[in-house]
């Protein structure tokens, strides 16, 4: 139990340490320009199908699962106000931040931990390229960079299952209910929404990149690395999510 | 035990290791170990699975930090250069990995190209670096892959892919870790032969890490025998398999 909780701190340590010099070797040129671009085109390309139609899938969901409640109160009218908040606020950037934590994080840290094993960063090191410039950092600023836009399409699309299912059970126009969602979203629920976004993608990238590159030797090293990016990936984006909700509250209650 | 003493100081050392000592934790596998390799030379090292030969090749450029000792290659101390000098020396330095370490999301044609990544200005090629890498490729007698995966390659072709891409900036000292081991007897024969060459067209001196008996009698003029961390044995092929002590007769008879 106490090797437990030391192995906690020291792996909070060195995850840390890791960011910080991601940030540190980040600002420092040369910047891999192409491989960053790469990074992100891939990181799309591999979830925005998982995206949407999860994304999809939940705007039913919650829809159908809402209204019963809704009509006993004779407030189903109230529909798109009600569900618009609680993806753009909440669901959304959740919901997709853990499907690319299982996505995304897990492919870091498998692609690199293979790379660790088969002593491919240290080929890149001896060849002078900076293998935490060319892989860590392009990978954590392309996953920082794109899961705000993915989750603005994780969004959308659940918004258009929400007003699929208003449109055939309640005879609601498209345009009448997003007409309604926009009109209920303020900036101030945009705004929280998007920098938590951009904390989530963050996260992705640096625990998957963590895990891959101190991968240990041998195969099981590969599965564990990706295993273990996807468990402490998703416990860090419940924690920052806990944060973030607290910290907005602050500003709410101003 | 030294089975021949160095004379004359005859050209110009290369590699000079002094004192050399690394643990992993209570695992000691270098225990002050010494080695000079003279400039053209060809210096074999035989030790057994697990004696640190890999530790110690890897420490002379910088991909494991030594506890002590002295490590200069090409005149320079490398403990003490920081990463810019270190990436500018590893530009004259050509490593053959263990496993051949090639890029295996890139093809062939971009893994040898990696190398040249940082260092198009110095070399004197231009935006095409197909002429190069074609002849490259040309010397190990693969041409014809320049557009496949790694994963299209056997491990024979794998490894010849990968002397390539270490030849690709004509460095002057070249560094192979086991470059004919899981071969079999004629692929071993080809590689060994295509390092003669290397040798003999380019004046390079190598350091050659082999189980390889029959490796060792056709390429070395000298030879280590690394037994407990140490430089146990010392001198020519010719020396060394005359000797009587036991533990160096155990290298040569099987
Ligand atoms: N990164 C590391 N962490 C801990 N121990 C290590 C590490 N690298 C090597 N070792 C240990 O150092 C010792 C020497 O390993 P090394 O890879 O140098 O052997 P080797 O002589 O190259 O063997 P082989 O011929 O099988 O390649 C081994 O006992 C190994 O367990
Ligand atoms: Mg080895």
């Amino acid at each position: 139990m106490i090797n437990r909780i030391k192995q906690f701190f020291i792996e909070t340590g060195d995850l840390s340490y890791f960011a910080a010099r991601f940030f540190k070797e980040a600002l420092k040129p040369p910047f891999e320009f192409k491989e960053l671009l790469r990074q992100c085109y891939q990181m799309g390309n591999r979830s925005l199908f998982l995206v949407g139609i999860t994304g999809f899938i939940i705007g039913l969901v919650l829809t159908l699962q809402s209204r019963p409640t809704l009509i006993q109160f004779g407030a189903v009218s109230w529909m798109p106000n009600m569900v618009g908040i609680s993806i753009v606020r909440e669901v959304g950037p959740v919901i997709t931040a853990l499907i690319c934590a299982g996505r995304i994080a897990s492919g870091i840290g498998a692609e690199l931990g293979s790379m660790r094993v088969t002593e491919q960063i240290d080929a890149m090191e001896v060849s002078g390229t900076n293998p935490f410039k060319y892989l860590v950092v392009t990978r954590i600023l392309a996953t920082t960079l794109m899961l705000p836009l993915l989750v603005v399409f994780g969004d959308l699309l659940a918004l258009f299952g929400s007003a699929l299912l208003e449109n055939i059970k309640g005879g609601v126009s498209f345009q009448l209910y997003f007409n309604t969602v926009f009109n209920a979203l303020s900036f101030s629920d945009l705004v929280p929404a998007t920098i938590k976004s951009f904390f989530f993608g963050f996260i992705i990238g640096l625990v998957g990149s963590y895990k891959g590159y101190y991968c240990k030797k041998g195969t099981a090293g590969v599965g564990v690395a990706a295993n273990t990016a996807v468990v402490m990936a998703s416990l860090l984006l419940f924690l920052v999510d806990f944060i973030a909700v607290i910290i907005t509250d602050i500003f709410y209650e101003l | 035990m030294k089975l021949s003493e160095e004379k004359s100081d005859y050209g110009k050392s290369v590699i000079e290791i002094k004192d050399l000592r690394k643990s992993f934790g209570d695992n000691h596998v270098l225990n002050g170990f010494n080695l000079t390799l003279k400039e053209g030379g060809n210096l074999v090292i035989m030790g057994k699975s697990g004696s640190g030969k890999s530790v110690m090749i890897k420490c002379i450029v910088g991909l494991v930090a030594p506890d002590s000792g002295s490590v200069k290659i090409l005149g320079k101390e490398i403990n003490n250069l920081n990463r810019k000098a270190m990436d500018e020396l590893r530009l004259d330095i050509g490593f053959l990995f263990q496993g051949s370490a090639l890029y295996d999301s890139m093809t062939v044609r971009e893994n040898l190209e990696f190398p040249m990544r940082r260092h198009k200005k110095k070399l004197g090629v231009g935006k095409d670096t197909k002429p190069l890498v074609l002849e490259a490729l040309e010397n190990v007698g693969l041409a014809h892959t320049i557009d496949l995966m790694p994963s299209e390659l056997s491990g024979g072709m794998k490894r010849r892919v990968a002397l390539a891409r270490t030849l690709i900036l004509k460095p002057k000292v070249i560094l192979y870790d086991e470059p004919t081991s899981g071969l079999d007897p004629i692929t071993s024969k080809e590689i060994i032969e295509l390092m003669h060459n290397v040798q003999k067209r380019y004046g390079t001196s190598s350091l050659i890490i082999t189980h390889d008996v029959d490796c060792a009698r056709v390429i070395s003029d000298r030879m280590i025998l690394l037994v407990d961390g140490i430089n146990y044995a010392e001198g020519t092929y010719a020396e060394l398999s005359k000797s009587t002590d036991p533990k160096v007769e155990a290298f040569f008879k099987n």
